[in-house]
């Protein structure tokens, strides 16, 4: 579980986050949705440790992220997977190398326990034929799932995804979305997901935070948020035409 | 100001680089990897331009030596002395500044961009340990690549006096070895392990810190080179005032 107490963020006059608090339940898909510049991608890094809150805290599992030593924060690192919107693979290695990396570098496994783990992890997000291939030689679908592979290679117990659908055609982003929600369920890890995918909200969102000009605006289940009448909320979720008709078909169908 | 925090934030950088070491199995594989493509991937641009450029110091001198009373050696006298000097450690650091400058920089911008340092800066590896640390052991190699630039830059003055009939090939040799002096060598290397130093770092701060796109990274690529540059003489410079003035 993350906890986030209050959290500010600012970049020279710029306030970013203005005090976001949260819960992230283990496995539970998390989704963090809003319109480009509410700070979505600032509150990821945060969780991450790669920004670091003027103000405010960060609890992971009961630990707080500004009272651990240097040592501690790497250790924490190794428990997190992530998973970037342009995937980030290492160009230079092939898709075995790209999810091998993690053990390589931070276990003590011999060659063949690396192996046996890197086919297990390509094996659940169904790539088998493809660890030779470099990522310029595969689709991006393909990319992603090898990028949820590394990121769950070391069985983290927290998995963040930065638009895990970008890009993607609704086909390959609804497998996507399936998987993710998968592993979470399967190997019990808080998942955080920042999105601007509609489908995903109304699919896997299990809990969802919608961001504000750096402020929680509202949050729910992808239940509630047929049922809110939060205009921000409203306005941004069913901007499209198609999500209109659905959210009327929703409120018909209930009543 | 803008200089001034450049240059603190690249004395930061080099003091990171340094920390938290990359796993020793990982690291050796990947210094490898870096002497095969800044060291071993320069020698025939090195090679071919010492060659010429050696061979193009001997024809200057020579047309510039017409005076009889003048000795022929004087010829390999000043083809040792450039080449050793100023053409093999200086001009050839230029000429590694434009080619693997630009490759340091371009590769390192090009994982910044696509998110790859994040990625390893997540995993809990220090990404400046990972991706600088192997560059500069790999530059260290450099000295290796002048002392063959000396050597192919010396040989081509030879093969340009003897068969351009500027300069018999015993009076030649006999200037080659007029008035030694072994600590010019030593001086050529001082300067070769600085710059090789400039040229493993700079470029990669100018890689790593780059921010925005594909546009971007051929800017920094840019800025890297005439920065190294730039040091470069600057330090060629200094040293030769510290180390022969």
């Amino acid at each position: 579980m993350i906890k986030v107490e209050n959290i500010h963020k600012s970049f020279g006059d710029t306030h970013v986050l203005k005090g976001i608090s949260a819960t992230f339940e283990k496995g539970k898909t998390n989704l963090i949705i809003g319109q480009s510049g509410s700070g979505k991608t600032v509150f990821l890094k945060c969780l991450l440790g790669l920004f670091e809150p003027e103000e405010g805290q960060i609890c992971y599992n009961g630990q707080y992220y500004s009272e651990l030593s240097s040592k501690e924060r790497r250790n924490l690192r190794q428990e997190m997977g992530m998973v970037f919107q342009g995937s980030a693979l290492f160009d230079s290695m092939t898709v075995e190398g790209n999810v091998m990396f993690p053990l390589d570098m931070f276990t003590k496994q011999s060659k063949a326990e690396m192996q046996d783990r890197v086919d297990f992890v390509l094996k659940r997000v169904n790539l088998i034929d493809a660890h030779k291939k470099y990522p310029a030689e595969i689709s991006g679908g393909m990319q992603k799932r090898v990028a949820i592979a590394r990121a769950i290679v070391m069985n983290p117990k927290y998995l963040f995804c930065d638009e895990p659908n970008s890009g993607l055609d609704p086909k390959t982003a609804i497998l996507i979305d399936n998987l993710i929600q998968e592993i979470t369920q399967e190997y019990d890890i808080t998942t955080v997901i920042n999105t601007h995918d509609m489908n995903s909200v109304m699919e896997i969102g299990e809990k969802i935070i919608f961001l504000k000009n750096g402020h929680k605006e509202w949050e729910g289940t992808n239940k509630e948020i047929f049922k809110t009448d939060n205009q921000a909320v409203t306005d941004f979720v069913y901007s499209s035409e198609l999500f209109k008709k659905v959210r009327q078909m929703y409120i018909e169908e209930r009543n | 100001m803008k200089y001034l925090e450049a240059i603190g934030k690249y004395f930061i950088m080099i003091w990171e680089v340094f920390k938290k070491p990359t796993k020793w199995p990982i690291m050796k594989s990947l210094i490898f990897k870096e002497i095969d493509e800044l060291i071993y991937g320069s020698m025939g641009i090195i090679i071919f331009i010492s060659f010429f450029i050696g061979g193009v110091v001997t024809i200057q001198t020579a047309l510039n030596l017409n005076s009889p009373l003048l000795p022929k050696s004087l010829i390999g006298f000043a083809t040792r002395q450039s080449v050793i000097l100023e053409f093999a450690p200086t001009f050839t650091s230029i000429i590694m500044a434009g080619k693997v400058g630009s490759y340091i920089t371009s590769s390192i911008g090009t994982m910044r961009v696509t998110e790859q340092i994040d990625a390893l800066e997540v995993m809990g590896v220090n990404s400046l340990n990972y991706l600088v640390f192997p560059k500069i052991v790999a530059m260290f190699m450099y000295p290796f690549a002048v002392a063959i630039s000396m050597f192919v830059g010396i040989l081509g003055g030879w093969i340009a006096a003897v068969f351009g009939g500027y300069a018999p090939s015993g009076e030649f040799i006999e200037g080659l070895q007029l008035d030694f002096d072994s600590f010019h060598v030593t001086y050529a290397f001082i300067k070769t392990v600085v710059f090789a130093f400039v040229i493993a770092t700079l470029p990669s701060y100018h890689g790593f810190y780059m921010k925005g796109g594909a546009l971007e990274v051929g800017k920094a690529s840019t800025t890297a080179f005439v920065w190294t540059s730039v040091v470069i003489i600057i330090l060629n410079y200094l040293l030769t005032q510290l180390l022969l003035g």
